[in-house]
């Protein structure tokens, strides 16, 4: 008896093997040569600030996201901090959710970096740890998730949501009423309905068009991937067998709006995009798609981010300014980017 | 569940009908696993009618659905074509989560839970559109979201049936597992099919009528037929209404269990590919909670979860009225909040109807049959 259990636990342990390395074997099978992404760096420059200076520790962490933009967010991070050779980056993975990360961070900290960057999952979730860190002695630099309180941070660095909603009403509206079209049927794609950055784009949006006497007739949101953009996509076609113009929130989740629209055969009315994908960028370049424009928000900041949290670092400010330190907040701007312009912002492009 | 066993049957004559000598073990199994013995009693009153009856239920909640949406919007169901056009599109919407949900109902009806198809179908979706694949063309991305889906279904059937891990604990850890290789695979980046073979298969149409639809016409057949008409799917109901039963009948419940996780992972290779069609892309967080769609289906469907019981025509008719639940709400601009709570609604109360009412009805019926005669 005994021996015939130990067989079959002997046997449980193969199999358990036999699927492990199946998968591995079968990993090994598939590559991904050809989908480097160009990371957004600013080559060390001459002069000034560039040279090399103090040795700086940067402690780096970002959720493990399954989009593009994240991902561009880590790779710009690291490839930044390659370019300087007085900069050391050590980077932590912040695992599924704000626990995770927080657990990962006292790691980090226990490993004493001079400067920690770091996109939390939730700012106000990881609002403690940025207040913890800074009380030892450690300045934070907060990339894109704000935390409610000011003394959880050095820095701040983020993209502007309620800008991006102006900025793509903007371009809407004006093209509208370049063609002279009275009482446009305007549709919205949001990514995961939930998220506040999405509720700000959202609200920056429905604000503009307000103030311009127009008004969102139907938003379906999605989930940033672009299986859900197809099927959010192809319901708000039904729902509007006629449309002039289409804010759709994301480029990644916009292949698959961009697929719905080929599907559905429609090509009466113009796309705005958002964040700024390579992908959109070249259709926008091409112009035979109705992806007209795209509105920034850029994963270039993360690169912005590590140049300054070694400035930081060094006790240095920012050249070009005044000021002996670099500020505690920045915002970047939302840019428009359309056929004249898309040349210009393909480096920046993920 | 108690129904389902062969001693717990009051409401029946205690002679059943003669079978003929079976000819195969697994029909006395499925025979007496289901208690569905036909003969004396009516189609309408027995058991056997019971599917058939609760499919009539979803197909009076899918009228009441269209009803409500053309009081809602009498402008756009005014218009004939746009009609016929919004009934392919929730077709279409519901194709791959439909595919997805005929392997499921074969698993959960054999008495398991497979929790890791939005996985595989993100795992063979991105694999099939890596760069490498790309380059064999739309045969090899086909082959390899197959061969893919059907390997980690069978590793998923092996952890299951040799390995004896609880179903739902191993389907969970494949859930993490390939979603993480997916991840690993793609390095989180949006894959973009360039293969325009794929990608036309989404938006070409045969007479009329998108392929997607007849892919899912061609899996739901291919399904009923498996699970009526052929002894696999006896054995099916067999090895989930009582597995003990159906292993002294001579059935191998192992094997058999390790085909179910197969097929089921076949199923989502499948789905990937049309999924990946219509997406012209693919990404390892796309079929994002695709198992849940599909077991919410496959129970709101009349499949009982303890296994043993379940049609395809029942989940078929269960992803059709997610489908056109989602495509009520679009066309009437409300937000999807709201969209997902009506959908729980209906599960719970889908649940609700098949515990209580179905079964106290025919528990009178046969009761009222058993005194008058």
């Amino acid at each position: 008896m005994t021996q015939h259990s130990r067989d079959l636990s002997r046997r449980r342990l193969l199999f358990g093997g036999a699927a492990l390395s199946a998968g591995v074997v079968l990993a090994g099978c598939t590559s991904n040569e050809a989908t480097p992404t160009e990371a957004q760096t600013k080559a060390a420059a001459t002069g000034g600030n560039a040279e090399p200076g103090k040795k700086v520790t940067i402690g780096f962490s970002a959720p493990a996201a399954d989009h593009g933009w994240i991902a561009a967010i880590t790779n710009n991070a690291k490839a930044q901090a390659g370019a300087y050779s007085d900069v050391e980056f050590k980077s932590v993975e912040a695992g599924a959710d704000a626990a995770a990360q927080r657990a990962a961070l006292s790691t980090l900290i226990s490993q004493k970096p001079d400067v920690i960057v770091l996109l939390p999952h939730d700012g106000k979730e990881l609002n403690a740890f940025g207040l913890e860190a800074m009380k030892a002695g450690i300045p934070v630099v907060n990339l894109d998730r704000a935390f409610p309180d000011p003394k959880a941070y050095r820095l701040q660095i983020k993209g502007d949501n309620y800008g991006m909603g102006v900025a793509a009403a903007t371009y809407i509206v004006e093209q509208l009423k370049a063609k002279g079209v009275s009482n446009p049927v305007i549709g919205e794609i949001p990514g995961i309905d939930s998220l506040e950055l999405t509720q700000e784009r959202s609200k920056g949006f429905a604000d503009t068009l307000a103030a311009n006497g127009l008004r969102v007739a139907n938003r379906r949101p999605a989930e940033f991937t672009a299986d859900s953009g197809q099927q959010a996509a192809t319901g708000l076609f039904q729902a509007l067998p006629k449309l002039d113009a289409l804010w759709n929130h994301d480029d990644d989740q916009g292949i698959g709006v961009l697929a719905a629209v080929n599907q559905a055969n429609r090509k009466e009315f113009f796309m705005v995009g958002g964040a700024g994908s390579k992908k959109a960028m070249e259709d926008i370049q091409a112009d035979n798609t109705v992806l007209k424009a795209t509105v920034t928000y850029s994963p270039s900041m993360a690169s912005s981010a590590i140049s300054l949290a070694r400035l930081i670092g060094q006790g240095k400010g920012m050249s070009d300014l005044v000021e002996l330190q670099v500020p505690k907040e920045i915002v970047l701007a939302s840019e428009t980017i359309t056929k004249e312009n898309a040349g210009n912002y393909l480096k920046l492009g993920f | 569940m108690s129904e389902m066993s062969p001693t717990a049957t009051p409401e029946r004559p205690a002679d059943l009908p003669a079978q003929s000598p079976p000819v195969d073990p697994a029909e006395t199994a499925a025979a007496t696993a289901k208690s569905d013995a036909p003969g004396r009693l009516s189609w309408w009153r027995g058991d056997g009618g019971e599917g058939a009856k609760r499919n009539l239920g979803l197909l009076a909640t899918l009228v009441v659905l269209v009803v409500i949406g053309i009081l809602t919007r009498p402008d756009l169901y005014g218009n004939a074509s746009w009609v016929w056009g919004n009934t392919l599109t929730i077709l279409k919407l519901a194709s791959v989560v439909g595919v997805v949900t005929v392997g499921m109902t074969f698993v959960i009806i054999g008495g398991g839970i497979d929790l890791s198809v939005g996985a595989i179908v993100a795992l063979a979706g991105v694999w099939a559109t890596t760069v490498a694949t790309q380059s064999y063309g739309a045969g090899g991305m086909i082959f390899s979201a197959l061969t893919v889906g059907l390997a980690v279904g069978v590793v998923n059937g092996l952890l299951v049936s040799y390995g004896r891990l609880v179903p739902f604990i191993a389907t969970l850890a494949m859930m993490v597992a390939a979603r993480g290789l997916a991840a690993e695979i793609s390095d989180k980046q949006t894959q973009v099919s360039n293969n325009t073979f794929i990608n036309g298969i989404a938006s070409t149409e045969l007479l009329g009528i998108p392929l997607l639809v007849y892919i899912l016409a061609a899996v739901v057949v291919a399904g009923w037929v498996l699970l009526n008409r052929t002894t696999f799917g006896r054995r099916t109901v067999a090895v989930g209404g009582n597995p003990e039963a159906a292993r002294l009948a001579g059935i191998n419940v192992r094997r058999h269990t390790l085909y179910l996780y197969a097929l089921s992972g076949l199923c989502c290779g499948i789905a990937a590919v049309m999924l990946t069609a219509q997406a012209t892309s693919a990404q390892a967080a796309m079929a994002n909670l695709y198992e849940l769609d599909a077991i919410a289906a496959a129970i709101i469907g009349g499949t009982l979860l303890s296994g043993g019981r379940g049609t395809i025509i029942g989940s078929l008719l269960g992803v059709v009225i997610f489908s056109t639940i989602t495509n009520l709400f679009a066309i009437n601009g409300l937000s999807t909040e709201a969209q997902n709570m009506v959908k729980g609604g209906i599960i719970v109360a889908a649940v609700l109807i098949q515990q209580v009412q179905f079964r106290s009805l025919t528990q009178f019926l046969g009761r009222n049959r058993a005194t008058t005669t």
